[in-house]
Formats: structure tokens, sequence, C-alpha cells
């Protein structure tokens, strides 16, 4: 499929599938994101110290 | 394995580890097909090739009323039986929710320009789906106002609740009032009435985006889970501190 065979109204379906595009790389990058943050703050707390009432590292996810 | 298995969050942290990268793979394997199958179905006899915008809308907005409707099995799971993981879905899935009904918008914008000659209008449909947007985003923001979480959890779950009297009202509008939207052509009595090289793509996109949904949704109470952890072990931290 080429832009030019898209017709008179290329730019509204390029710029939809675009945003679509980017809106889900947004999600997609703020969820992985998310999870190492929430990792990080994990293994500083494994490195302080404090234990699980488990018994088990504040970084292990088992 | 049972869903009260999974009911531990350590257990569905287990599970999850396993599954997301079958399901990430899924996701990309639906969204290519589903993306070809878009790029090479036929321009519609009356609207051309702007027809394609239809495969992306379509999705996101079903997506955007199931996900709210999993909200609500999730909000019956916080208020009724109390499941460890029923408001860890239901906040998980709100920002992911609140996305696919941005991308309902502003896609439906970007097709009513060229069909109905303007970007908006304030007709039933389009004003309900505005509606349900700015729902998602008062209840994100609830989540965010509540410090502790089973606080957050049972009044989220009540205002989810109460906001799934807008589903039918998004589902019906086009046959209750006289819109600019056009009636539903896939999801009706008598069947669909898209052509199947339209409605092929059309589902196959609706299957990707559903399985993108349950791939994030799994990943984001992921998060959520450990951003408890972290809540808890800090608390405790403070109490060892103090004592």
């Amino acid at each position: 499929m080429k832009v030019t065979s898209l017709g008179p109204y290329a730019s509204f379906i390029v710029t939809a599938y675009l945003a679509a595009a980017i809106v889900l790389a947004a999600l997609i990058g703020w969820i992985v994101l998310d999870y190492r943050n929430q990792k990080r703050r994990l293994r500083e707390l494994d490195e302080s110290g404090v234990v699980r009432r488990s018994g088990r590292g504040a970084s292990d996810l088992k | 394995m049972t869903l009260i298995d999974l009911a531990n969050p350590t257990r569905f942290l287990s599970v999850t580890a396993r599954l997301l990268p079958w399901l990430a793979g899924a996701t990309v394997v639906l969204m290519l097909i589903g993306l070809y199958q878009s790029a090479s179905a036929p321009d519609d006899y009356q609207q051309g090739a702007t027809v394609k915008i239809m495969f992306i809308h379509v999705p996101n907005a079903w997506l955007s009323m199931f996900v709210w409707g999993v909200m609500s099995a999730a909000a019956l799971g916080t208020l009724v039986w109390r499941h460890p993981l029923a408001d860890v879905a239901a906040k998980a899935a709100a920002p992911i929710g609140a996305a696919f009904t941005f991308l309902a918008l502003v896609t439906g914008s970007l097709w009513g320009r060229p069909m109905w000659g303007t970007y908006w209008e304030w007709d039933a449909r389009l004003t309900s789906v505005l509606i349900l947007f700015l729902m998602y985003l008062g209840l994100m923001a609830l989540w965010r106002a509540v410090e502790d979480p089973s606080r957050a959890a049972r009044a989220a779950a009540v205002l989810t609740l109460v906001g799934a009297v807008n589903l039918p009202i998004i589902k019906f509008s086009v046959d209750w009032w006289n819109t600019l939207h056009q009636s539903a052509s896939v999801l009706r009595n008598g069947g669909p009435t898209l052509d199947r090289a339209f409605l092929i793509p059309l589902l196959m996109m609706a299957v990707a985006f559903t399985v993108l949904f349950v791939t994030l949704l799994l990943a984001a109470m992921r998060n959520e889970i450990l951003r408890r952890r972290v809540r808890s072990l800090q608390i405790m931290q403070a109490g060892q501190k103090a004592a």
C-alpha cells in the first residue's frame, strides 16, 4: 500500500495510524519504565537490609 | 491451577512472568497480520480509502467499553468477594482503558472530518464516549488522591459500578437518538452488515488489540503488586527505625 494510493484524505488516514502508534508506544513505554522503577526501589530496600515477612529479600519476585 | 491459586500475588507474579513473553509475541504476530489485512483491504465504494481508519477506530472503541466492563467485574470482586487481586486489576486497567478511549475519540474525529465535514459533533455517541474518557481520568485521579490502597479500592469500585451505567448508553445511543454516528454494523441483531473484505481485517485487528490489552493489563498488574510491596516494606522499615 502506497500513501499516494490512499486518495485525497491520505493525511487523515496516516495521522490516525500514527496517533495510535504513538499513544500505544507511550503506554507500553510507561509500563516498562514503571516496572524498572519498582524493581529499583525493591533493590534499594534489599540493600538497606529490609526483608519480607516470609523472610525473602525485597526484590525476590518468587 | 485455579483462580484461587492466582489470588496469591506471589503466585500471580510467577505465572505471569512465564506467560507475558508468549502474550507479547502473540500480540506482535496478530497485529502484523491485522495491519497487513487492513492495508490489503479494498477501498469502500462511498468512503474510498478512508475506510481504513475503521480498522483502528472500531477496535479501540470496543475496547474502551470492554475495559470498563472488566473493571466493573473487578469492582464486584473487590466489594463482594474481596479478591486480593481485584482492585489491583481495576487500578491497572484504568490508564489502559483511558488510552483506548482517547484513541477511539481521536481516530473517530480524523475519520469524521472527511466523511461528515466536522471533527466533532455533540451527538449522543460522541458525547457519551467523551464522558467515558472523563470517567477514566476521574477514576485515575481518585486512585492517586487516596493514599491507602484498600480505601481507594472501595471508593473506586463504587464509582466504577455507577459509571457502568454509561456502557449501554454508549452502545444504544445510535438507536435511541438521532446521531451523526452510524448505527451498529457488526454487533447487531441479524448479523454484521459489513462485507467480508472489511469484516475479516476488522475482527483480526479487534483480536490483536484485545490480546494487547490482556498483555498490558497483566504487566501493569505486576507493577502494581510490586508498588504495594515497596509501600509495605517502606512502612515496615519506618516502623523498625522508630522502634
